[in-house]
């Protein structure tokens, strides 16, 4: 079977990579390209732990062919933090200790991010109901919503 | 499995047409990637049409909107004008799903699904919505609710492919509203759907209505006698209490582990009451009303 050659653009930087045409953007980003922090949680959109944005979207990328990204714009976990200066929402996620195993971790914080930047003053129930594609097992949630939302007042007053 | 992503609507349906395998489309993939892992496996050519720039845009109509193929239920969201027209089909289409979900899902991938609960439908058949469908033939245009024929099933022919759903142009005074039942709040199926779409003259009496059941049938089903329940009346009680048994009778429902045959045909007409009375008070409130064309 013959490879797609697909020239896309992640965190900023301009990507190229060869997959096969069923190949998920997801495994793409795992397997060809080492960046480990989406995670497949369910492989089928239910739990957002693969969550990144394409053309500034929220998308699983679970749900997206390699194929797909010629060209488009795609952000990761991986481009969040300013080199060593981690973004408020992960400074936040530490304070409140929003994470526990830590496998929804990259997602929830990449749909917080896409959160913030369409709504930068989300009340608890647009943050709770925005999230709920993210699934976590461990935390019962109260911590994450917490973090978010002290991330929000925090970036509101930068 | 290849992979193609052709630019023009004419070349999709040449590779649709000309497969000599199994071919899908690929619009926002978030039924179709699920079913590529699944046991039914990989078909021979998948064909992605979001490059075709024709299939991304909402335009304004004959006073109605024309939503292209993939126009994703966010960025349906976002567009004030339906919105405004439609805010039953509106809210439908973005009960679909995760924020991440809405992001790539399509109203008319949800159409071309065929799933009797799909959310979208009901609300697009009491919208009296109009598919435009482009095959091999030419194009030809199809009222949504003769587009699924069964669970999965459809009667769209080799080749076809489904380019844009047309919401049609609003009389003054109308108004449109779909509720679902979920057991929870988020992030489910429909047990039960329903989409009301309604038209009131000077007086107060409704003059036109459509009423869209999902979820109780093979099919979602567009229940006339529920229509005809509220048609001539100020939408009282008594007109609501017709509507609610009209659509509780229509229901042909499946006892499955998400709701009873029972529970599924008393919530049909409970939802549908109070998807008319939503429907009521948007016409009444004049939140939608015959759009002027914006561009």
């Amino acid at each position: 079977m013959t490879q797609i050659h697909v020239s896309t653009t992640i965190n900023g930087d301009a990507v190229e990579f060869l997959c096969e045409a069923q190949e998920t953007l997801l495994d793409v980003l795992r397997d060809r390209l080492g960046l480990t922090g989406a995670k497949e949680g369910c492989g089928t959109g239910d739990c957002g732990a693969c969550s990144v944005t394409l053309d500034k979207r929220l998308v699983c990328s679970c749900l997206v062919l390699g194929a797909e990204v010629e060209g488009r714009e795609i952000t990761t976990i991986e481009g969040m933090a300013d080199g060593e200066i981690l973004h408020p929402l992960q400074q936040k996620f530490l304070e409140h200790a929003a994470l526990q195993c830590g496998i929804c971790t990259p997602g929830i914080l990449v749909a917080a991010k896409a959160l913030l930047e369409k709504n930068p003053d989300p009340t608890e129930t647009e943050t709770r109901y925005w999230l709920a594609g993210n699934l976590c097992r461990c935390t019962g949630y109260d911590k994450i919503i917490r973090a978010v939302m002290d991330a929000a007042e925090q970036m509101r007053g930068a | 499995m290849r992979y193609e992503a052709p630019r023009t609507l004419e070349s999709a349906v040449a590779l649709l047409a000309g497969e000599p395998g199994s071919a899908q489309i690929l619009a926002g993939g978030t039924d179709l990637l699920v079913r590529l892992k699944s046991d039914i496996g990989e078909p021979d050519l998948v064909i992605d049409i979001k490059r075709i720039e024709a299939m991304k845009a909402i335009t304004a109509e004959d006073g109605g909107w024309r939503i292209g193929a993939t126009v994703s239920g966010a960025e349906l969201g976002e567009h004030d004008g339906v919105g405004a027209a439609w805010p039953g089909v509106v809210e439908a289409a973005e009960l679909i799903g995760s924020t991440q979900i809405q992001g790539r899902a399509t109203m008319v991938g949800n159409l071309c699904n065929a799933s009797p609960a799909a959310d979208s439908v009901p609300a697009l058949i009491a919208a009296e919505a109009v598919a435009r469908v482009t095959g091999p033939d030419g194009t030809r245009d199809v009222a949504v609710g003769e587009i699924a024929t069964g669970p999965g099933q459809t009667s769209l022919a080799k080749g076809e492919i489904v380019a844009s759903i047309l919401l049609p142009a609003r009389p003054a005074r109308s108004g449109d509203a779909y509720l679902r039942f979920i057991p929870r709040t988020e992030m489910d199926i429909a047990v039960v759907g329903v989409g009301v779409s309604l038209t009131l003259d000077a007086s107060g009496i409704c003059t036109a209505a459509r009423v869209g059941l999902g979820a109780v049938a093979a099919t979602v089903l567009l229940v006339e006698a529920a229509a005809a329940a509220l048609i001539g009346t100020a939408i009282d009680e008594a007109a609501l209490e017709r509507l609610a048994a009209a659509c509780s009778a229509a229901c042909k429902p499946i006892d499955d582990k998400r709701g009873t045959i029972e529970f599924r045909t008393k919530v049909a007409g409970v939802l549908a009451r109070r998807a008319a009375a939503i429907a009521l008070a948007r016409a009444l409130s004049g939140h939608s009303t015959a759009r002027k064309a914006e561009k």
